[in-house]
This record gives C-alpha cells, structure tokens and sequence, in this order.
C-alpha cells in the first residue's frame, strides 16, 4: 500500500492532534457524564449541586421512570429507519443505474434539501400538515379525514417527520454501493437465465448490503436520540428520550438523571449497533 | 376485408397491456419523480413563504411582497444569530477539516499498531446520539467553570465534525492510483515534493468535498449547540425559538439564500472537476 518507507513516527505524528482533541472533548465528557450519572443531590445543597455517591440507583429510577419514552424512541427510530430505507432504495437504484448523465445533477438533489435549515424544513411540515394548511381542510372536505382528526401533534406526524430529515444520510450510502456494482454481475446473473426480480434479489441486494448497512445506522443512531422532530411535530404524548434529557438538563436541572439516561440510551444503542453488524456480516463500516 | 387484412398484419396490442407494459418501463422514473418531489416540498415551502407580506408570523398567506428579501435583517436578533452561525462555522471548519486531513492520512496511508483502534475512536462519535454528545460535553466544561458560550461550541463543533471529514478525506485516499505517486518517485522527487505536488492536488477535491460537508453539519445543527451555547444565538436556535411564536419571513429568505448559495457553490465544483478531467 505505502509506497514510502517512512519514520515509524509519521503517523503517530499525523494522529496525535486530532486525537488529543478527542480525548479531552470526546472521551473525557463520556467519562465524566458516566461519573455525573451516580451523583445525588447535597443535603441541604442549592437546586444544582450534587456530590459523587455512587448511586447505580440513579440508573433504575431513570430507566424505570422513562420506559415509555425509551420504547417510544426506538420503536419511532425503527420505523423511521424502515420508511427511510424503503424510500431510498428505489431512489438510490434509480439514480445509480437509470438516470444516465442526469447522475451527478440528481445526486446533487438528493443533498440540496439538506442546506436549508432542517428545522425551517420540518416547521415548513409542520404547517403544510397543520390546521391553517391547505391539505388538512381539502382532506377534511374530502371526507377523507375526519373533522375532528389531525396530522400534526401524533406519532405519524414525528415518525414522518424523522423519516423525511434522515433521508439523505441514508440515500447516499445506498447509492456509493450501489453504484460500486460491477454491471457485468448482473449481466452475467442474466446470462444464467435469472429473471430480473431474480437477479435483483440474488445479486444486487447481496452486493448492496454495505450501503444498507452504512444508511441504516446514519439514520437509526440520530433519530433515536432526536428530540426536534417530537418537539415540533408533535405532542406530549409523543414525547421521546431526547425530550426527557434536554428537559432534565435545561428545566430541571437534574444533571445525574440526565446523565444516567443519556449512559444509557448510548449503552443500549452501542449494543443493538454491535449486534446488528454482526447479523447483517459487515464489519468494514468507516 | 381490408380491415381484416390490417389486423392480421398488425397486431394491436390492448389498451390496458400496453398502459402497464409502460408503467413498467417507467416505474422507476415515475418513482423519482415523486420521491424528488417530497424532498422537494419543504423547501418550495420555505422559498414561496419567504415572499409572504405577513408581518410577525409567517403563518398564512396574505400577499406577496419583496421587502422581506430587501431587509433580510428585519427581524429582530436574525442577523446576529446568522453571523455568529457563520463565524462557529468558519471556524469549526478550518479546525476539523486540518485535524481530520491528518488522521486520514495517517490510517489510510500507514500500518501502524493501534490503526484498528484508531478507526474506532473516530467511528465512535458518529455513533454517538447527537444529544449524549451535547450534554456530556456541557457536563465536561460545568465541571471545569468555564461557561457556555461561542468557544464551547465552536469546540464542540470540531468534536462531531472530525469523524466526517476522515471518513471523506480518507475515501479520496482510498480510491488515489498508488502509481502516480510511484511515477512522481521515480522521477527523483522526493516525499515532501511528492506529497506536495503529486498527492496533496490528488485528494483536495476529497478535502474540498469534506470541508463543504463540515460546514453545513456546523451551520445546520442545534442539538450540540443548544447544549453548549449558553444565551449565544445561533441561526438554528433563532428558527427553534421563533417557531413557538412563528417565524419572522426573513429566517425563510436567509433559510432559501443558504440553498441556492450551496447549490451553486456545488454545481460549481462539479464544472471544475469535469473541466479538468477534459
């Protein structure tokens, strides 16, 4: 690979600044918040204060608290990520091997979106679908909603809502593997009498699987701990973790709950990413 | 007779075999089409509102108007939040794309020890929720008494940001033609010269490319900032405060200036890169 014969050093040299700035604002946070998540408060301590006690209760409590809005996060990032994926794919598929020397202007457009501000975005949602919108009252007229039923401020609304925004990050890996396919596989599957469900079934979504695996994760892993599209989009009934936690830290001011559910939102992510990538049989992801 | 004769010759195909026999050629395209068309929606959105005469809440329409695009710093706090987005952004940048630029070189271009564990540390942040990122940094500098503010964020910024220029820069890498470099060798120039006019001109569309991506991850993202920003506005915080008031039509005209200034800015990398391809 390396064609010189350099000094053992070089790439030690290469990594030690960037790497000192993720130790220190990277891991040392990650250690800190994990040292945060056992504190209690100090007796007779302003709102604020708390000292070290190694309270693993804290976990329990959190945890035990907040179990819906934990099932509700991942049962919302999962479904997201389902709709995401089925979107994308034909997208991807389309842009890869269908739209000749459109290629590098579509793929442009699939990104463009993403340069207006993802909040101007999903407020835009938010009155489209809202009662001033147009669509809500012809739907209404229509008979094909109900007078007394609303889009925005329900679960279908945040689910939406994050299928919309994570979009991208799943179309473009989709569309690096797909494109990466040698077209002579699928011609030779062809040659071997596959029809082409066949070929596509057999051939192309085998030699896709980095792209599925890579899009799937950019999109589960932020949407599991968005609060944005729950806080616009929706109610308090369809509050997820990351409400919680911002609510902890900002209106509460519960610094070792916060922590302990961010530790383990991260934990419980980290372990279903592991598992996931050992079913779906990837392990080059970066 | 002589339509009988043109039926035998010519067999029509039926009118519902022919609509579905063209539903399946274009299905894909037809696919597009709307897909394009969803993405699409949010933004045409925020353009058309951008000419709303609507005074505080850009809710409904009631005329249209250029004043908004005239006076985009109408709102009160708008122009603030934008500049100092820009500002942590520019910064953020510069930052994270040198000391990224550097770690991609260093694990795609070196055996080392610790070059699996290196790759992980930088996959770690992306798979780290956005909002654990926030908080535990906020706790970090609660910690150490220094206050939310514009440095924290402009740090917190380069922190999520690194990970995505590796992975770009160290892609460009990747996919760089080792011979080049060999023929530049042989050629009796040494490394520095070598790197210096054969690699570095290789892999700075790669940089280019992942600089571009820093800046709208920095200008576009409120989770981290939120946490760390302390009463500093920035433009996405603006559009999150606003929202619950509703939104002032010049954070539309700002929204749709950063699109076509992106757009360009992207299509006209593209011309340069097939220019020089020619």
């Amino acid at each position: 690979m390396s064609i010189t014969v350099p000094k053992v050093r070089v790439p030690y040299l290469l990594l030690f600044p960037g790497f000192a700035f993720l130790f220190t604002f990277f891991i040392l946070p990650i250690v800190n918040l994990a040292q945060t998540s056992t504190q209690t408060p100090i007796a007779g301590g302003d709102t604020g204060q708390y000292e070290q006690s190694f309270a693993f209760s804290n976990y329990i409590h959190a945890f035990l608290d907040n179990r819906e809005q934990f099932a509700r996060s991942f049962i919302y990032a999962t479904l997201a990520t389902v709709f995401a994926l089925a979107i994308a794919y034909p997208l991807a598929y389309a842009i890869a091997f269908k739209s000749g020397k459109f290629k590098n202007i579509l793929l442009v457009l699939v990104v463009a979106p993403f340069f207006t501000s993802f909040l101007l975005r999903t407020i835009a949602w938010k009155q489209i679908l809202g009662e001033e919108g147009f669509l809500v009252p012809t739907l209404r007229n229509l008979h094909l909603l109900g007078q007394q039923t609303t889009i925005t401020s329900t679960s279908v609304a945040v689910v939406a809502g994050m299928t919309y925004n994570f979009l991208p990050f799943m179309t473009l890996p989709l569309y690096a593997s797909l494109e990466r396919i040698d077209p002579r596989t699928i011609e030779a599957s062809g040659d071997l009498y596959a029809n082409g469900i066949t070929t596509f079934r057999r051939v192309t979504v085998p030699l896709s699987m980095p792209g599925v695996v890579a899009g799937t994760l950019l999109t589960f892993i932020p949407a599991a701990g968005d609060y944005v599209n729950a806080s616009i989009l929706g109610s308090p009934n369809t509050k997820m973790i990351g409400n919680v936690i911002e609510s902890r830290y900002f209106k509460i001011v519960d610094y070792p709950t916060a922590a302990a559910l961010s530790f383990t939102l991260m934990a419980a992510i980290l372990i279903l990413v592991t598992l996931y990538i050992r079913k779906a049989g990837t392990e080059e992801l970066v | 007779m002589s339509t009988k004769i043109k039926d035998a010759t010519i067999p029509t195909i039926p009118f519902k075999a022919r609509l579905s026999r063209w539903f399946g050629r274009n299905l894909l395209r037809i696919y597009m089409i709307f897909g394009f068309t969803y993405l699409f929606i949010p933004v045409a959105y925020t353009f058309a509102f951008s000419f709303n005469d609507s005074g505080k809440s850009n809710l409904i329409w009631k005329g249209f108007t250029l004043n908004n695009w005239q006076n985009p710093c109408g709102a009160p706090q708008i122009c603030n939040a934008l500049g100092n987005s820009i500002k942590i952004g520019f910064l953020a940048t510069t930052f994270a794309t040198i000391l990224g630029t550097m770690i991609a070189f260093a694990i795609g271009r070196y055996q080392f020890k610790g070059r699996s564990s290196s790759n992980l540390l930088i996959f770690l942040p992306m798979a780290t929720p956005e909002i654990v990122l926030g908080a535990s940094l906020l706790s970090l500098f609660l910690v150490f008494k220094i206050n939310p503010g514009f440095w924290p964020t402009v740090i917190a910024h380069v922190m999520f940001c690194i990970s995505f220029v590796v992975v770009t820069v160290k892609a460009r890498i990747a996919s760089l033609d080792p011979r080049l470099e060999q023929a530049a060798m042989d050629l009796y120039a040494n490394e520095l010269e070598t790197f210096r006019r054969v690699t570095l001109p290789l892999v700075a569309p790669g940089i280019a490319g992942a600089a571009l991506l820093a800046f709208s991850l920095s200008f576009d993202d409120f989770i981290i900032t939120n946490f760390n920003s302390g009463t500093l506005i920035t433009f996405p915080k603006f559009v999150y405060v606003a929202a619950a008031r509703g939104i002032p039509a010049q954070a539309n005209v700002i929204g749709s200036s950063m699109f076509f200034l992106a757009l360009a800015i992207v299509i006209a990398g593209q011309l340069v890169n097939r220019r020089k391809a020619r």
